[in-house]
């Protein structure tokens, strides 16, 4: 589960890591009023979208207006979120599209000496968290990785116990910190390897992570992604669930039980595991055709998730032709055979409907479609179900 | 022979009473398993299936020699039963759990590096010895004893490849799967130097799938280590970037464990890969020809 940025800042204060001081404005005037209150003479308006790269980011009608800019007014600050707020954001990782910016978050302005990177990942070779420092903050991570990868420094840390001294004092010399920012830099690294372990993250990343002129440390962004199988033990945290940054069918999907990833191609697919329906995807590709979606229905579909997964799917305008594969395992081919028939009936179908039945109890299955009626085109394995739903699809 | 499990394999089902549990005991046994009890906590001294429950993994080891164990407890859980199973001296773990938190993993992996025993899954279909051992959910009836040992990240996407290799007429030795998630007991690498090591493979046929770099560090151990023929096939060619393809672990961030990435490393080595995933059999079956 992904955050924003000053939903992560508050954990970061939480958690006594030195963030700068904002607030979240939902209007033109809530804007001008938090620049007020900062009183600084200086403030930043920066776009809440669950993406990065908001500060080269572009508005998609206007593309004049950065996600992130520098304010020195009441006024101006107004003025900015107002060319911001309700508008599209287009960023590296947000696609052509781009994403509703629904909140600014107006935050002090500070004196900028030098921007570090500082992020926490699990390293799943090592199966540990690792933190990642680097000098060349405030640029793409990856960039710097692909690039120069020997100004990336890493130190694993075990969950329990933390970051160790040693390994802070290590950090802290590769770059480059001495003086009055040590003993910041110290808490600074510590106390994000401990939020890491205490919220169940996935993912900590400040970027950059800036030393003043004074030479106090602050975090100038924050990005927090959770595990999402640890949230039932932060009930807390999926309060600042932002569904309005999700994909409503992947929302809906979710709510069923559903695994579903939205494509852009034509062609729909209803698979009951994971890797499998990875495969079918990969496979309409391979027969030239482009498919529309990801979707696991898991191991133990019931007939009302099975209607609901066409539903999602037919919900998709593009969709031109579905393609069903199922190797029944413990789920035998009769009751998805069944499910199959119910949905087809209640959903309403207007495209071609492949259907790939193999495993436990598959003629039984086979003979219950064969014998419905219902307008199925049966299909023998894997590569004759996409061939025939690629033509499905041509023919459309 | 065959690697880990084989009809001398005496399983317990930690997790026995509840409706998975008691649902796939009843698989195993039929199947011919050597199921010799279970654990719940609350409910020892009651029996499930004709088999004796028992509070703890340490009783149940105790009084039935159990060396194996299938784990169905819900997924806050799971951790904790791993390692009561490694304290109690069980020295295969089969972890079938979906959603176990991951620094839960990051802590059991740790423990069990370091002991005698091997863990496999979580989020995983469990491990299967053709005719003799079925540990897991998969359906028993599409394996047949014969040749090629099976690998995967994945459940139903195995369960396509065993009936590829079955209806060629290659067979099984063991089929393992690793499991979805991004830590997980059982590498690549330790199984692939076991089927090297078993009489009986032949071959060997791995599945991955996006996210990570398990099947990079594969391909380097067969490049220096094994010698018997390997094919492979990778899930996910399509998957958009920083996706969550249903598997936990199955994600491409930062640009980094792409389908691509992972073919290139293992057709740098000579391995077979699969360009669809019809055609898994058929590249065990090219990838042993070629060695003929």
């Amino acid at each position: 589960m992904k955050i924003h940025e000053f939903q992560g800042k508050e954990l970061f204060r939480a958690a006594g890591i030195v963030v700068p001081e904002g607030r979240v404005a939902r209007s033109s005037g809530e804007a001008a009023a938090a620049f007020t209150a900062l009183g600084g003479p200086v403030a930043v308006v920066k776009s809440q979208i669950h993406a990065g790269g908001r500060g080269k980011g572009t508005v998609l009608d206007d593309p004049s207006q950065r996600g992130v800019q520098l304010v020195r007014s009441a006024d101006e600050a107004g003025q900015v979120a107002g060319r911001l707020l309700g508008r599209k954001l287009v960023t590296i990782q947000t696609g052509p599209a781009g994403r509703t910016v629904r909140q600014v978050y107006v935050e002090a302005g500070c004196d900028i000496a030098r921007e570090l990177y500082l992020g926490i990942v699990l390293d799943r070779a090592a199966a540990l968290p690792v933190l990642m420092v680097s000098t060349e903050g405030g640029v793409e991570i990856e960039k710097v990785a692909a690039e120069t990868p020997e100004r990336i420094h890493k130190e694993h840390f075990e969950p329990h116990a933390g970051l160790h001294a040693f390994q802070v004092r290590k950090l802290r010399k590769k770059l480059g910190i001495a003086g009055p920012t040590v003993r910041g830099a110290d808490a600074f690294m510590k106390r994000l390897c401990r939020l890491f372990v205490d919220l169940d993250c996935s993912l900590v990343e400040v970027n950059p992570l800036v030393v003043t002129q004074a030479g106090d440390l602050t975090a100038l962004d924050a990005k927090i992604t959770f595990d999402d199988n640890s949230l039932f033990r932060h009930a807390k945290l999926t309060e600042l669930r932002d569904l309005a940054e999700e994909d409503p069918a992947e929302v809906r999907a979710g709510e069923a039980g559903l695994s579903y990833v939205k494509m852009e191609g034509n062609i729909a697919c209803l698979v009951n595991g994971a890797g499998l329906a990875m495969s079918t995807m990969d496979i309409i590709k391979y027969h030239g055709g482009e498919p529309a979606n990801f979707l696991d229905v898991g191991g133990g579909a019931k007939t009302e998730q099975v209607t609901e997964a066409f539903r999602i799917l037919l919900s998709d305008p593009n969709v031109k032709a579905v393609l069903v594969n199922i190797f029944g395992g413990i789920m035998q081919c009769t009751t998805i055979a069944r499910a199959l028939l119910e949905a087809y009936r209640t959903v309403g179908f207007n495209v071609p409907l492949v259907v790939r039945l193999e495993g436990t109890e598959v003629e039984e299955g086979r003979r219950i479609l064969a014998e419905s009626g219902v307008d199925i085109i049966g299909a023998t394995d894997l590569s004759d179900a996409a061939r025939k739903v690629v033509a499905a699809a041509n023919r459309a | 022979m065959s690697i880990l499990v084989d009809r001398e394999t005496r399983v317990i089902c930690q997790g026995i009473t509840g409706a998975s549990g008691q649902f796939h005991t009843k698989g195993c046994l039929d199947y011919g398993t050597r199921m010799v009890g279970g654990v719940t906590p609350g409910k020892g001294g009651e029996t499930s299936l004709g088999l004796p429950v028992f509070d703890t993994v340490e009783e149940a080891v105790r009084q039935t020699g159990a060396n194996a164990t299938m784990i169905f407890v819900p997924a806050p859980f799971t951790a904790d039963a791993i390692l009561e199973a490694v304290d109690a001296g069980i020295t295969l773990i089969v972890a079938i759990t979906e959603g176990v938190p991951v620094l839960d993993m990051v802590h059991v992996h740790d423990v069990v590096r370091r002991g005698n025993v091997r863990l496999i899954g979580p989020n995983c279909p469990g491990i299967i010895t053709a005719g003799e051992c079925k540990i897991g959910i998969m359906p028993g009836y599409i394996h047949q004893r014969g040749k090629v040992g099976v690998i995967s990240r994945s459940g139903t996407l195995t369960y396509e490849a065993v009936w590829q290799t079955s209806n060629l007429g290659l067979g099984q030795t063991t089929c393992v799967g690793l499991g979805g998630d991004p830590i997980v007991g059982t590498s690549f690498i330790d199984l692939l130097a076991l089927f090297q090591a078993d009489d009986e493979t032949e071959a060997i046929l791995m599945i991955g799938e996006i996210g990570g770099s398990a099947e990079e560090e594969a391909a380097a151990f067969i490049g220096e280590r094994v010698t018997k023929p390997v094919a492979a096939f990778i899930a996910g060619r399509t998957a958009p970037p920083g996706k969550r393809m249903g598997h936990a672990g199955a994600i491409i961030s930062g640009g980094k464990g792409t389908a691509a990435e992972k073919t290139a490393a293992l057709e740098g080595v000579g391995i077979e890969v699969a360009k669809s995933p019809a055609d898994m059999g058929i590249a065990v079956a090219r990838a042993m020809a070629k060695r003929r």
